[in-house]
């Protein structure tokens, strides 16, 4: 069945093919280029993969610094701050420029004994850049309390009283600080997902490749098998299966490893494709006639002539895992709380009433469907850049 | 012809063999014991059990011995169509599945229906007006489709729905026919609630064979023998139907046995979202609460109609495309 093409085989798409030559010039410099510097000035002509280049490393950026960028603690709880809905932030004032928030004061309504929130149009509480907050670890280095933006000294009030971007969750905790540490956790989720996946994929993908004949039947077989398997019933089987009292480090591991599980099949055929057209290649013949042995062939001249593709594979590979570990935690199977992440945010908008009321909550789509397409333009294009030749 | 068709159902048989040894998995692998589970759930109803009693119960699932004994155990029933009973609803688990079974088939066959039934027309569109604005428009609206994930869809058109036209989406059957016995007018309240369920989990997998549908009929007109159909004055719906898309449609063909898994995973999460009556709720249930003979048997149901759907599918392909049954004969 080796005329299978897997879903996502490679796609042709001429748009990002390299400029003809205008003048000598150009072709002079295309023609002493080295391989990563075609596949760069082909990957900058697919100008939506660049924009997403940017995006993906902004979002990291924020998963770094996520401490950095929130401005209340994520864990800290309070009812009377419970499901308040996002707050402007005034930047002028008839003074000029002078950033500032209402004050918001909760009640209860009398009658539907819902909470409700009236901002204080005179109480003013202004925002400053790099003020005080809560103290955390930054970059694991140093502890310090500042944050990007927080209440200014002299207001009385702390940032968990007063800033609201976002809104708060049902136990009035802050949404946009949650989703700063939810980027944390739910990026890396997936590149340790990937990382693991990539790892089965090379070692089995290149056996199979490599030697050939019963092992490369059997893992194929395998992976057929793998993928006939209905992977959501079977994830939420395994991660039903871990035990409550795991703690939350122990859970986040279980989970990439159950994910990656799929993951690696796609790796894996990919690996083996190019093993065995590189097989037949006549530089690889070469090598052989000089003396080289078995592991420098492999990792001296076969390994650098696909690494890009294995890298287009992987970028491809990490959205799906994201996706994978919010929908798990969306049904309350992956990582639980007191871990954020994507899926464990949207929880919160399972149901229909609180989407009515609530409807804030679901902003936490937002970043997952930009991360998800960002990456997706980005592995296309890496994918059209792989192949400088083709 | 044959051997391939043998090969095609010892491979079957193979990945139900795979599935319901990780479905017993799932049985074995949370702490504790069935017999434990159902001692506690008896004694929270105020029911005493004897010691004699457990250790019968014991005896008859086995749960004391290694696993493969208890797997042979295990599958020896189930061969027997003895499925155990559900913990927390205190019945075979036969009776719980019910309906939810082939209401969930009905879903999934219904997505991919959607998605052959968009996917073709579409893609060949998007080849032929390549860079069109329709192309550009589809390409869109299919990364789209691709990046969000489908319970994330289900709840932003719910929420929509909700807000802007008032309209509860969820469920298959309106309230007056949920507990009904089958009637021509219970089928057709079904059929009036199956497309957003079927539009939602087929999105992505059309945006997906939409893309692959266009790069291989790109593919195709570019070759010399369009050309020369062309120059020999034939109509432009015969150059492109008669061999193009025929020569396109082997690796479109061939994505149906990924799709099948695919949707139907795809279906679990989103009748979650949406309250369908399908098998997706109670395994979510069953899984949450250790319901293991339910959770682990409606695994093994799903992988085991999903192999036998691929397998269909092969034979399909196999028979629409000539050079697959030449290579396997």
């Amino acid at each position: 069945m080796d005329t299978m093409i897997s879903p996502d085989a490679p796609v042709a798409d001429p748009i990002a093919g390299l400029p003809e030559p205008e003048g000598s010039e150009t072709e002079e410099r295309i023609a002493v280029a080295t391989q990563w510097q075609l596949m760069s000035m082909r990957f900058r002509k697919h100008r939506l993969a660049m924009a997403s280049l940017i995006i993906v490393i902004l979002f990291y950026l924020i998963a770094i610094f996520a401490n950095f960028l929130a401005y209340a603690d994520p864990f800290k709880t309070e009812a009377y701050r419970s499901l308040m809905p996002p707050q402007k932030v005034i930047l002028w004032d008839d003074d000029g420029f002078n950033p500032h928030v209402l004050a918001v004061e909760g009640a209860r309504d009398p009658v539907s004994f819902k909470r409700i929130y009236k901002t204080d149009p005179d109480h003013k509480i202004p925002l400053r850049l790099f003020a005080h907050g809560y103290e955390y670890k930054f970059l694991g280095l140093f502890r310090t309390d500042r944050h990007l933006i927080g209440v200014a000294d002299d207001a009385g009030v702390t940032a968990e009283e007063s800033i609201f971007l976002m809104g708060t969750d049902l136990l009035g905790r802050d949404l946009f600080s949650r989703l700063m540490r939810a980027t944390r956790i739910s990026l890396s989720v997936g590149l340790v997902g990937v990382a693991l996946s990539m790892f089965l994929g090379v070692l089995l993908g290149g056996i199979s490749g490599l030697y050939g004949g019963v092992i490369d039947i059997t893992i194929q077989r395998l992976i057929e098998i793998t993928r006939s398997i209905p992977t959501i019933p079977l994830w939420m089987g395994l991660a039903a299966a871990m035990p409550r009292d795991w703690s939350v480090v122990k859970i986040y591991f279980a989970i990439t490893l159950i994910i990656s599980l799929i993951g690696w099949t796609d790796l894996a055929r990919v690996v083996r494709g190019r093993f065995l057209s590189l097989r037949n290649e006549d530089f690889v013949l070469a090598a052989e006639l000089a003396g080289a042995g078995q592991l420098r062939i492999i990792f001296r001249h076969m390994v650098p002539s696909f690494l890009s593709h294995i890298i287009a594979a992987m970028t491809l590979a990490l959205p799906a895992m994201i996706i994978s570990e919010t929908a798990l935690s969306f049904l309350g199977l992956g990582l639980r709380p007191p871990a954020i992440s994507w899926g464990v945010l949207l929880q919160d908008a399972q149901n229909i009433q609180t989407m009515a009321n609530t409807p804030w909550l679901l902003l936490v789509a937002v970043p997952v469907i930009i991360v998800i397409l960002a990456f997706n333009f980005l592995g296309d294009g890496l994918r059209d850049a792989a192949d400088p030749y083709g | 012809m044959l051997s391939f068709i043998a090969r095609r159902i010892m491979l079957g048989a193979l990945t139900t063999w795979v599935i319901s040894i990780i479905a017993f998995l799932v049985i074995l692998l949370p702490p504790g014991d069935f017999v434990d589970a159902y001692i506690a759930q008896l004694s929270g109803l105020g029911q005493y059990v004897s010691l004699e009693t457990a250790a019968n119960l014991r005896e008859q699932y086995g749960t004391d011995q290694p696993f493969h004994v208890q797997y042979i155990k295990w599958i020896r029933r189930v061969a027997h169509g003895d499925f155990g009973q559900s913990l927390e609803f205190g019945v075979p688990v036969a009776d719980v599945i019910g309906d939810r079974l082939w209401l969930t088939m009905v879903v999934s066959l219904g997505a991919i229906a959607l998605t052959w039934g968009l996917a073709l027309p579409i893609g060949i569109y998007s080849a032929v007006h390549q860079y069109s604005f329709g192309d550009y428009f589809f390409t869109f609206i299919g990364f789209i489709g691709l990046a969000i994930p489908n319970f994330l869809l289900a709840l932003i058109l719910m929420y929509i729905g909700f807000k802007y036209f008032d309209a509860s989406i969820g469920g298959l059957f309106s309230p007056e026919y949920q507990l009904e016995p089958w009637t021509w007018e219970k089928i057709w309240d079904l059929i009036k609630h199956l497309p957003m369920p079927v539009i939602i989990l087929g999105m992505a997998g059309t945006a997906q064979l939409i893309r692959i549908m266009r790069a291989n009929l790109l593919d195709e007109l570019r070759k010399p023998y369009v050309v020369t159909a062309r120059a020999k004055g034939l109509t432009e719906t015969r150059v492109i139907l008669k061999y193009p898309v025929r020569a396109a449609l082997n690796p479109f063909a061939s994505t149906i046995g990924y799709l099948l898994p695919f949707v139907v995973s795809g279906s679990i999460i989103i009748s979650v979202v949406m309250s369908l009556p399908t098998v997706g709720p109670i395994l979510l249930r069953a899984l949450v609460a250790q319901d293991v003979y339910l959770a682990g048997t409606i695994i093994l149901m799903l992988g085991t109609l999903t192999v036998i759907g691929t397998i269909i599918s092969d034979l399909l392909l196999m028979w629409i495309d000539p050079r697959i049954r030449l290579e396997q004969r």
